[in-house]
């Protein structure tokens, strides 16, 4: 097997709060291999986009830091390049979209223009040859009339075709790594659908590797070939897509499933998840999920590692109960 | 575009016309004879009654006001009592020198202002930032005159860089010499409101999702300032130019004094001494419509900075 394309080890970023540092992303390791898709999810707060955002090194400058652990990425620990290097890196070989299309693109510069400029920055071009790619990315994406559309501002643009010009515009240099943070999330449904069947299509022929950030399991079946399920800013539970939705392991897993609505089943059945994500600064000592947890022992006073599931390697699990085996510290 | 830019010239027309109708009450509120004013209270009977007639203050008021209105939509707004040349005259002569101290006055504004609050907002609660909020701090709460006379007193009588009166000059380096000091003055000014408005606008469009979009696109920090921050940046930044230009007429009255330098400033100054009661008249509507002008001027800069000013 090939190396993986991105291979985070124990990743740790923290936030400054009131003159103290407290970690949003802990003990995070996963690698994502080529051409695959990995999810992220999790609920509100629970550290998916500070991952994404550590990766690329976009956390703000004061008040944030990465703390621990490695980023590798084309032999490179992602952690400790310079600022300088990290300019050439992004929306070059790592791109990014983000949440919200409605203010993610610059109001006062043409879509054309905001596409031209990643190939202009990477690949020295000139500004018509650029204008030229830009154009075909559009196509690509399939905005209609792109031609005419080029020359178009951002507000003359819906919601959908918004996400698909940030998916041009992540695409240009083609990346080996796309970080999608919840690119459908503001959408409505049926437009959901097209922008996601057009990532797939896209991921196969640029041949990419996508962490896909959501908290959307009904996406997660649609995109994924392995799913990471992260709360309180660790992940929980780790395995392929099918396992997770067949075999869910960590207790977290089994609550989100039930609080999902799926098209197999009555709606009726539905269980919503009762409390909410700890803030960062109030970490329970133990399993982060315990005080929300029905399956709750003695035992979960002490924090948890992510360990394999029972015979399979593939499958991880950060729970003293269902892993059943020697809580770390 | 063009569309636009008619209607906002139609928009100003009634503005106009308020403007007008404002000047005209408020003269005619002023307590006491304006002609007594005018002519002061030795004057004869006659003479006060020839002033009348000739203010047509003996007409009936709405013949006075509709042709107060003819009048100076006409450019005619009678004769300085004072200089009898006409108001007109009087202020075309000097209009150059204002309207050239005004530009200087921004350009320093500007060239000092956007930079300085740039840097403050991207070395945010470091020392450039406590600098330039120092530095706006003291240009706004220094008055006008007091720094006019500081600026005389170093370059021109200490170190003799240049001249302390700047009367006109055919010369253009001497022309140039002489708007320098009134212009920096006025400029240090407008630099303080530039750089507070900047530093603020800057922050909060440095916080806005297409920065990050920008910074995850591989832009350098330059290059992320100058072309996805800076324009975005702008607009607060003309607003407030705008509105100081209100001020600067104040301020420049102020200026041209200290350094007895010829323009509009100096002409109200001379009219309210010598209670020239058609040039003020005629000197209100000029700074009305100037203001009127600029105001006018700033909405149109809106839709070339931004795009989604909607021109219908
Ligand atoms: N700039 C910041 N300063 C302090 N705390 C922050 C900052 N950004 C995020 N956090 C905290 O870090 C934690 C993780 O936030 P993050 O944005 O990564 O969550 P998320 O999983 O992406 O949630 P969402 O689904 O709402 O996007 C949260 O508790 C949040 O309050
Ligand atoms: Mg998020």
């Amino acid at each position: 097997m090939t190396d993986p394309v991105l291979d985070v080890r124990g990743l740790q970023s923290e936030f400054r709060i009131a003159g103290r540092w407290y970690p949003a992303v802990r003990d995070f390791t996963l690698a994502v291999e080529a051409n695959e898709t990995v999810a992220l999810v999790g609920e509100s707060g629970s550290g998916k986009s500070a991952t994404a955002l550590s990766i690329l090194r976009l956390l703000p400058a004061v008040g944030a830091r990465i703390a621990k652990g490695s980023v590798m990425f084309a032999g490179q620990d992602l952690a400790r390049l310079s600022e300088a290097e990290m300019i050439r890196l992004r929306g070059e070989a790592i791109a990014m979209i983000f949440q919200e299309p409605m203010t993610s693109l610059n109001p006062t510069m043409t879509v054309g223009a905001q596409i031209a400029e990643v190939i202009e920055i990477h690949r020295g071009s000139t500004r018509r040859s650029a204008m030229a790619e830009a154009l075909r990315l559009l196509e690509e994406v399939r905005i209609p009339a792109a031609r005419q559309r080029l020359n178009d501002y951002p507000h003359q643009f819906s919601g959908g075709m918004r996400q698909r010009v940030m998916i041009a515009m992540a695409l240009a240099c083609r990346p080996k790594l796309l970080l999608a943070d919840e690119p459908t999330t503001a959408l409505d449904v049926t437009i959901q659908g097209q922008v996601l069947a057009l990532l797939n299509e896209l991921k196969q022929s640029y041949g990419m590797s996508i962490l896909f950030i959501t908290h959307n399991l009904g996406v997660v079946a649609q995109m994924a070939d392995r799913v990471a399920v992260m709360y309180a800013g660790e992940i929980v539970e780790f395995a392929s897509v099918n396992k997770i939705f067949e075999q869910p392991s960590h207790p977290y897993t089994e609550v989100l499933l039930k609080a999902m609505p799926r098209v197999d089943r009555d709606s009726a059945g539905l269980e919503p998840i009762t409390g909410q994500v700890p803030g960062i600064t109030a970490l329970p000592v133990g399993c982060a999920f315990a005080p929300r947890c029905p399956l709750r022992q003695p035992d979960c006073d002490r924090h948890p590692a992510l360990a394999p599931l029972a015979a399979e390697a593939d499958h991880v699990v950060r729970c003293v109960v269902r892993a059943g085996q020697e809580a770390a510290v | 575009m063009i569309r636009h830019v008619i209607k906002r010239l139609l928009l100003a027309v009634p503005t106009l016309l308020a403007m007008l109708t404002v000047i005209f009450v408020l003269v005619r509120l002023v307590p006491g004879d304006p002609a007594i004013a005018m002519l002061g209270d030795q004057a004869t009977e006659a003479s006060l009654q020839a002033m009348r007639s000739q203010l047509g203050l003996n007409e009936p008021i709405h013949v006075q006001y509709v042709d107060f209105l003819a009048r100076a939509l006409s450019g005619d707004f009678g004769r300085s009592m004072t200089s009898g040349r006409t108001v007109l005259e009087e202020v075309l002569q000097v209009l150059p020198y204002t309207l050239e101290l005004t530009a200087a006055a921004l350009f320093i504004g500007a060239l000092l202002g956007l930079p300085l609050g740039t840097w403050a907002a991207l070395r945010r609660n470091a020392w450039p930032d406590y600098a330039s909020r120092i530095i706006s701090l003291t240009g706004l709460s220094l008055p006008g005159f007091v720094s006019a006379i500081l600026l005389l007193l170093v370059f021109a009588v200490h170190l003799r860089w240049l001249p302390v009166m700047s009367a006109a000059a055919s010369d253009p380096v001497d022309h140039l010499r002489n708007l320098a000091l009134p212009a920096l003055n006025l400029g240090i000014i407008m630099a303080a409101y530039i750089t507070r408005v900047t530093r603020s606008s800057m922050l909060n469009v440095l916080g806005e999702d297409y920065i990050r979009t920008a910074r995850a696109k591989g832009v350098s920090q330059t290059r992320l300032v100058l072309r996805h921050a800076l324009r975005n940046a702008l607009v607060p930044v003309v607003t407030v130019v705008g509105l100081y230009f209100g001020t600067l007429i104040g301020n420049s009255v102020l200026t041209e004094i200290v350094f007895t330098r010829p323009g509009l400033g100096k002409l109200i100054l001379g009219a309210l001494t010598s209670r020239d009661y058609t040039l003020l008249q005629g000197l209100m509507v000029v700074f009305a419509a100037f203001i009127i002008t600029v105001n006018t001027l700033t909405d149109l800069a809106y839709g070339l900075i931004d795009p989604r000013v909607t021109y219908d």
